[in-house]
Formats: C-alpha cells, sequence, structure tokens
C-alpha cells in the first residue's frame, strides 16, 4: 500500500515555453533508462529478492515515481500552451497528431514505453547489477539533457534528480555488498 | 589531485570532418570510491540537503553543462 503526498519531492520551476527541450526530457518519462522503468523495475523484482534487500527496493522504486512525477510537471509545464504550430517546429509534430499536447509513455523519438527495457532474472546478483547500470544511465542520460537545456531553473531540477541517481547507484552497491555477506570482516582473499 | 571527472584524449586525424575534440571529459562520481558506507560521515543540514539532493557532503557532486562552463557560463 502507498500513502501518496500532494506535492512534489523537489519543486519544478521551468522558465520558458519550450516545446523542443520536452521532446529531450520524455526519453525520462517512457525511455529505456526513465524513471517509468526504474521504478517498474525495482517493484517487481523484490519479490524474488533476499528479504534484507526488498525494502531498499521498495524505497527507491517508489521515490522513482516521485522522480516520474516531477518529469511529468517538467514535460507538462514546457508544453502546456505550446500550439500545433510550435510543436511541429520542435518536431512534435507527429506527438501532436497522436496526443494532442496530452503525455505519453514514449521515449524521445517518439518509440512507445515497453517492458523489454527492464529485466527480473530472479538472481540477485545480476538484478542488482542491473539496477546500478540503469541508475548510471539515467544519470549520464540527466548529463546530456542538461547539456542540451539553457533553462536555467530546469538544469536546477535536473541536477536534483541526477544526485539522486548517484545516491540510488551507491545504495544498490551497498545491497550488493550486503549479499555477499563479507561486509566488516576484515578478510583478505 | 583528486577529482571527479576525468579526460582523455580521443585521436584527432587531419581528416577529421568536424573540428576535433582533443580533450574528452566523463563523469566518474562519489559513490564509485566510497564503497559501503563508513558511519558518522559529516552531512548537510536539513535545509541544504533538501535542495543538494543528499544528506552526505561526501556523495554531493553538482553536474554543470560544460559547453557552458567553457563559455563562462556561470554555476549558480
Amino acid at each position: 500500500m502507498w500513502i501518496y503526498e500532494k506535492k512534489l519531492q523537489y519543486p519544478v520551476r521551468v522558465s520558458t515555453c519550450n516545446p523542443t527541450l520536452a521532446k529531450y526530457l520524455v526519453e525520462q518519462y517512457g525511455g529505456a533508462d526513465g524513471e517509468l522503468s526504474a521504478a517498474l523495475r525495482y517493484l517487481n523484482q523484490r519479490y524474488s529478492i533476499p528479504d534484507k534487500v526488498i525494502g531498499l527496493l521498495t524505497d527507491i522504486g517508489t521515490e522513482e515515481f516521485a522522480h516520474l512525477e516531477m518529469i511529468a510537471t517538467m514535460i507538462y509545464k514546457l508544453t502546456k500552451d505550446a500550439t500545433p504550430e510550435m510543436m511541429k517546429a520542435a518536431g512534435l509534430g507527429d506527438h501532436y497528431a497522436i496526443h494532442d499536447n496530452a503525455l505519453y509513455y514514449e521515449n524521445s523519438s517518439g518509440v512507445p514505453w515497453t517492458a523489454t527495457y527492464i529485466q527480473a532474472k530472479g538472481d540477485p546478483i545480476a538484478d542488482l547489477y542491473e539496477d546500478i547500470a540503469a541508475e548510471e544511465k539515467a544519470r549520464a542520460t540527466y548529463q546530456w539533457i542538461i547539456n542540451l537545456s539553457d533553462d536555467p531553473d530546469l538544469n536546477d531540477g535536473l541536477r536534483f534528480l541526477r544526485e539522486r541517481e548517484i545516491i540510488h547507484s551507491q545504495r544498490f552497491m551497498e545491497a550488493v555488498e550486503i549479499l555477499k555477506e563479507e561486509q566488516g570482516k576484515k578478510k583478505f582473499f | 589531485m583528486f577529482t571527479l571527472y576525468k579526460t582523455w584524449h580521443p585521436i584527432a586525424s587531419p581528416f577529421d570532418p568536424c573540428k576535433p575534440i582533443l580533450e574528452k571529459t566523463f563523469s566518474t562520481p562519489p559513490n564509485l570510491y566510497i564503497g559501503f558506507q563508513p558511519p558518522n560521515l559529516p552531512q548537510f543540514s536539513p535545509q541544504e540537503a533538501l535542495r543538494a539532493g543528499t544528506l552526505w557532503k561526501a556523495f554531493y557532486d553538482p553536474y554543470f553543462n560544460p559547453f557552458e562552463l567553457a563559455k563562462g557560463g556561470n554555476p549558480r
């Protein structure tokens, strides 16, 4: 069960109406290494992982939904008043033809989200290594979006999200150490 | 000197069609170095932590657009 708090994890400020930026940001919404993939990957892997790390997957999977909500807010603000002409100029003409200005789970090239982006191997080490890789890939994606963006307010929010990827990667690496059961034994191989 | 960004130098040919990038930089964030988090690391204040995205100073690694920094852009 979840309890919903009706506010964003970090304030989302957008200074310009810029649908092109929304097109890039959608990568973190419905892309392979986006927040939706992350949330569903972790919350699904929980069931078949040793109980010592279930709580971590629950916590991080839940936080990913908070990030998804921030990304959604950014995309919404960047496109909500964009005219069809502006959408077309931003390369979102085909998106507009299908969805108007609605959000959709797709990547920045318009490819719909698919469950093949995530995996559950049932092997705890394989799953956690996938999670670590996913966090590093999401961190890199945030860097490239910051490089593409000229909106300082938006970049402030993206910087926060990138920092969270670093922390999540750290915690997943600690989870691997816990499962290796050699943590703190001061044993040298 | 320790840094969270590493550089390397791709091969540049005199026949490269685009102006060659002589030095490339990539991020190596602090989580790659710390291992299992040791106890009693220095913390941000709660207010600072909410802005930074982490409670732990050792894990704080803000990213700024390097192309803007090169043009003299000012990280806030």
